[in-house]
């Protein structure tokens, strides 16, 4: 392929800063905007329910990372169980209607399910899950209740997944829950940081307001760890701290002119969408999304959604190395957006628009896997023209790193039962090592919560 | 190609594949769908004296199996509720219309010879090929000293069957109940009455469920329920096996099976056990007529392969093989044996094995992936593990060097009866 497919090697052309709103109409909007899975119909969740094997030491529940019974749970549906099989998911998962839409089942329960081997149709656990889980919320049937108030009290910081799984368990037991987030809402990442589409009609708030409505969880918003609250004071106004910030910096590029109009973080207008009416997000009529993420995917498939002409997603590896799964790459695929492999942004070019300066395209050098397996550039560049450039590279820890537990890799040190370097203080989510998924975060504060409630009576 | 075309007490057609007396076969209109169709005969819905009776409203229930709807199914309806005459010039008008297709007319009437007599001449009169006499249904008719209620005496069954046969000069067959104890002691009884032949299973009394808010057993009429006739592919092994002893005990006795056929490979069953023919009623009503294009071609096909050129040739190829459980081989052994390359670890294998039988297929895991081996000296060879494997050919179950002969329960040295063989 030519390294600049016929178009200017960057300068002021016309068009540039065609950043708007209301591109489509409210209508189409709605459309592309609504629920991207249709939940099952009861007659549909039962055939698929028989489809079940019901295994014996189920791959899926090990698959799992939250071990939802997954075979005891889709049994409950086959026998209209309904409630039964909710309960079987929201003890294992409390989060489990968000990760019903969210989690990558493909590379976790479904890819281990029997049918996969057996004729690569596995059963549609997501699916499942979510017929289970709205059955139960829609009715508003509470399932759990508090123990007896232990008067032991836990601070738990940022409301995400991690922090209300947490909170939600040790509210269980009796303990007495003071939730610090720094966003005006709880839900965290399924609050602001995923498509829309994947969880419409407020679905995020409607869940945590069900995770919440136990009983013994209070939160205070507007709250950064650093900013408002210390750690320290944390560790002496409470019995135990658990610290479920999330990543909530953001990498830059490295490159000139990052602040200029026109480039944005790919999760800040993830955030914008969720947050304000669809109609009044800007978006530009060239998009380019640089990173391979599911950020990067989301962003970019709404950019599309919005009534962007053309977005590409530019990734410095190869399809196989990005963390986006297949399915998801499909899917912005299919949302006509293109993704362009090897290729590493090397400069933001300017232009001068209605605005002033303003981005006009990104250069990009192509990339090679060197002698050692690392990433080299090599003298082979591109242009593509762009009056928008999200950046979806990453994200990190953003607190200061004298003031929270020992961090390693950028990201919190906590043992098997999510306890860090400081005895009385857990952490779990994306603050700490390992897959940045909800299902993994939920569990973080699973078992974050468990060892703390045997720290807090005693036990072992 | 083979050839299907069958003879059944005497009655021919082009195949094996009759309608039996049921909902599809109460009207002309009906009856000519189904002959349009391919099939082969027809059982017409069973004949009584005026005036009709009268049927409810809900008639059927169903048992579904995981998502499979009517895997059984019920009914409380009776006889035919339309008057006698308008059933006599139908059937007339059908045997008229297709001279070359089986139309046997079932009947129920009181049990007097009377009853009988009449309806037989007025029947005789339509140009039909045979009666059936409905011994069978279980509901309703009963109740009334008709159908299951005369089929569940023997001497009854053979009175009737005797009357029938001195007033006519039709074929006469005996359709059975199942609701015995001892179906050999009815289809003895019809053969000694001078029967043609005998058709089973009719329905087996049953409650196919309970509705749970209604507290009323299912179908439910108004509040309530009464037991009904259970049949459809449930019953299958009910009805095979009561062909299969009839045809063992009374050979020569001409069969028509019933109960739960649904296929050409049901078909094929009940003829290796010694039916002529088979009839069908359920997998019709589920599906509609279409069916007997399969069942045909299936059942013709499968024959082809097999080098069998008629059906007759089929008929009652089985019943040598089927034996009293004391004729059986202690000494077979066969264990099962799993193809590691097919299993997809549904351990499904293991824990039917483990919960309720020999513990004989290992739960392991090799570098950290699911192995499920059999455990060859626990193994019984029971099949367990082969039937609940939903991989076809993941188990099969293998033969193994045993003592070698035949050791059956009648010299087995466990046996305190045991007759000691002869030097």
């Amino acid at each position: 392929m030519g390294g600049t497919m016929g178009e200017p090697a960057g300068g002021a052309t016309a068009g540039i800063g065609d950043i708007q709103a209301g591109r489509l109409d409210a209508a189409t909007l709605a459309a592309n905007f609504a629920d991207a899975h249709p939940p099952l119909t009861p007659a549909q969740a039962v055939v698929e329910a028989n489809r079940c094997y019901f295994c014996h030491d189920a791959p899926c529940v090990e698959a799992c990372p939250t071990g939802i019974d997954i075979p005891g749970f889709i049994r409950k549906i086959s026998t209209g169980n309904l409630r039964g099989s909710a309960q079987t998911i929201l003890e294992a998962n409390i989060f489990g209607g968000s990760c019903a839409r969210v989690c990558p089942t493909e590379e976790l329960c479904e890819h281990a399910c029997v049918h996969t081997a057996q004729e690569s149709k596995p059963i549609q656990i997501g699916a499942l899950q979510r017929h289970s889980v709205d059955w139960l919320m829609q009715r508003g049937i509470t399932l759990f209740t508090r123990a007896a108030p232990t008067g032991r009290r836990v601070a738990v910081v940022g409301a995400g997944p991690a922090g209300l799984a947490c909170a939600h368990a040790l509210a269980r037991h009796g303990h007495d829950v003071t939730v610090f987030e720094a966003r005006p809402k709880p839900g965290g990442l399924n609050e602001y940081g995923i498509a829309a589409y994947k969880v419409p009609d407020e679905f995020a708030q409607r869940e945590a307001a069900f995770i919440l409505s136990i009983g013994g969880i209070g939160i205070e918003y507007g709250k950064v760890l650093g900013r408002d609250i210390a750690l320290d004071s944390l560790r002496r106004d409470f019995d135990a701290v658990f610290l479920g910030m999330g990543q909530a910096g953001v990498r830059a590029l490295g490159l000139a002119g990052e602040s200029m109009h026109g480039v944005r973080d790919a999760i800040d207008f993830i955030a914008e969408l969720r947050q304000a009416p669809k109609g009044h997000v800007a978006v530009g009529r060239r998009v380019v999304v640089i990173g391979g993420g599911n950020t990067a995917i989301d962003a970019a498939t709404q950019a599309r959604l919005l009534g962007a002409e053309d977005v590409t997603i530019v990734y410095r590896r190869g399809p196989e190395h990005m963390a986006a799964t297949d399915k998801e790459q499909a899917w912005a695929q299919t949302h006509d957006v293109r993704i362009r492999h090897w290729a590493a942004p090397v400069r933001l070019i300017p232009g001068v628009g209605a605005r002033g300066e303003s981005v006009a395209g990104v250069e990009f050098a192509r990339t090679v896997l060197d002698a050692a397996g690392g990433l080299a550039l090599t003298g082979e560049q591109f242009v593509l023209r762009a009056d928008m450039v999200l950046k979806a590279i990453g994200q990190s820890l953003a607190a200061d790193a004298a003031a929270i537990p020992a961090v390693r890799g950028g990201r919190i040190v906590v043992d098997a039962d999510r306890r860090t370097s400081l005895p009385d203080v857990y952490a779990g989510g994306d603050c700490v090592a390992g897959a940045d998924l909800t299902v993994v975060a939920v569990q973080d504060g699973k078992l974050a919560a468990a060892a703390i409630h045997r720290q807090l009576t005693g036990g072992l | 190609m083979a050839d299907l075309r069958t003879s059944f007490a005497g009655i021919a057609s082009p195949n094996p594949f009759w309608l039996a007396s049921a909902p599809p076969t109460d009207k002309a209109y009906n009856v000519a769908r189904a002959f349009k169709a391919g099939w082969g005969g027809v059982v017409w819905k069973t004949l009584g004296e005026d005036p009709s009776i009268v049927n409810t409203a809900s008639r059927y229930g169903a048992v579904s199996y995981n998502g499979v709807r009517i895997a059984g199914f019920s009914n409380i309806e009776l006889i035919t509720d339309r008057p006698l005459q308008v059933n006599l010039d139908e059937i007339k008008a059908i045997k008229r219309d297709w001279p070359d297709r089986a139309v046997v007319v079932s009947l129920m009437v009181p049990c007097t010879e009377a009853s009988w007599q009449s309806i037989l001449a007025r029947v005789e009169a339509t140009g039909c090929d045979g009666v059936e006499l409905n011994f069978g249904c279980p509901h309703g008719m009963s109740e009334r000293d008709m159908g299951a209620a005369v089929g569940q005496v023997p001497a009854y069954v053979e009175m009737v069957t005797r009357w029938c046969k001195q007033h006519t000069r039709m074929p006469v067959i005996v359709k059975l109940t199942p609701n015995v104890t001892d179906i050999l002691a009815p289809a003895a009884a019809a053969q000694r009455g001078g029967a043609d032949g005998v058709s089973l299973i009719n329905t087996v009394t049953s409650i196919t469920g309970v509705d749970l808010d209604l507290m009323a057993p299912e179908p439910v009429v108004d509040g309530k329920g009464t037991h009904g006739g259970y049949c459809g592919p449930a019953v299958k092994p009910i009805a095979l096996r009561m062909v299969a002893e009839i045809a063992r005990a009374l050979p020569g006795l001409p069969l028509s099976g019933i109960g739960g056929v649904s296929t050409w490979r049901d078909a094929a069953e009940f003829i290796a056990m010694g039916a002529q023919n088979v009839q069908v009623c359920t997998a019709a009503m589920h599906h509609g007529f279409k069916i007997v294009e399969d069942m045909i071609d299936g059942l013709s096909n499968w024959m082809d392969g097999k080098g069998y050129r008629s059906v007759a040739a089929v008929s009652g190829r089985a019943v040598a093989n089927f034996v009293h459980w004391n004729d059986l081989n202690l000494n077979y052994r066969i264990i099962a044996k799993i193809d590691q390359s097919l299993c997809i670890k549904c351990g499904l294998c293991h824990i039917g094995c483990e919960d309720t039988s020999h513990q004989a297929i290992a739960a392991l895991r090799v570098d950290g992936q699911r192995r499920y081996e059999v455990i060859e000296a626990a193994c019984v060879g029971c099949n367990l593990c082969y039937l609940a494997c939903p991989v076809d050919g993941c188990i099969t179950m293998v033969r193994q060097e045993g003592p070698g002969g035949v050791l059956t329960w009648e010299h087995h040295p466990n046996n305190p009866l045991r007759k000691e063989a002869a030097e």
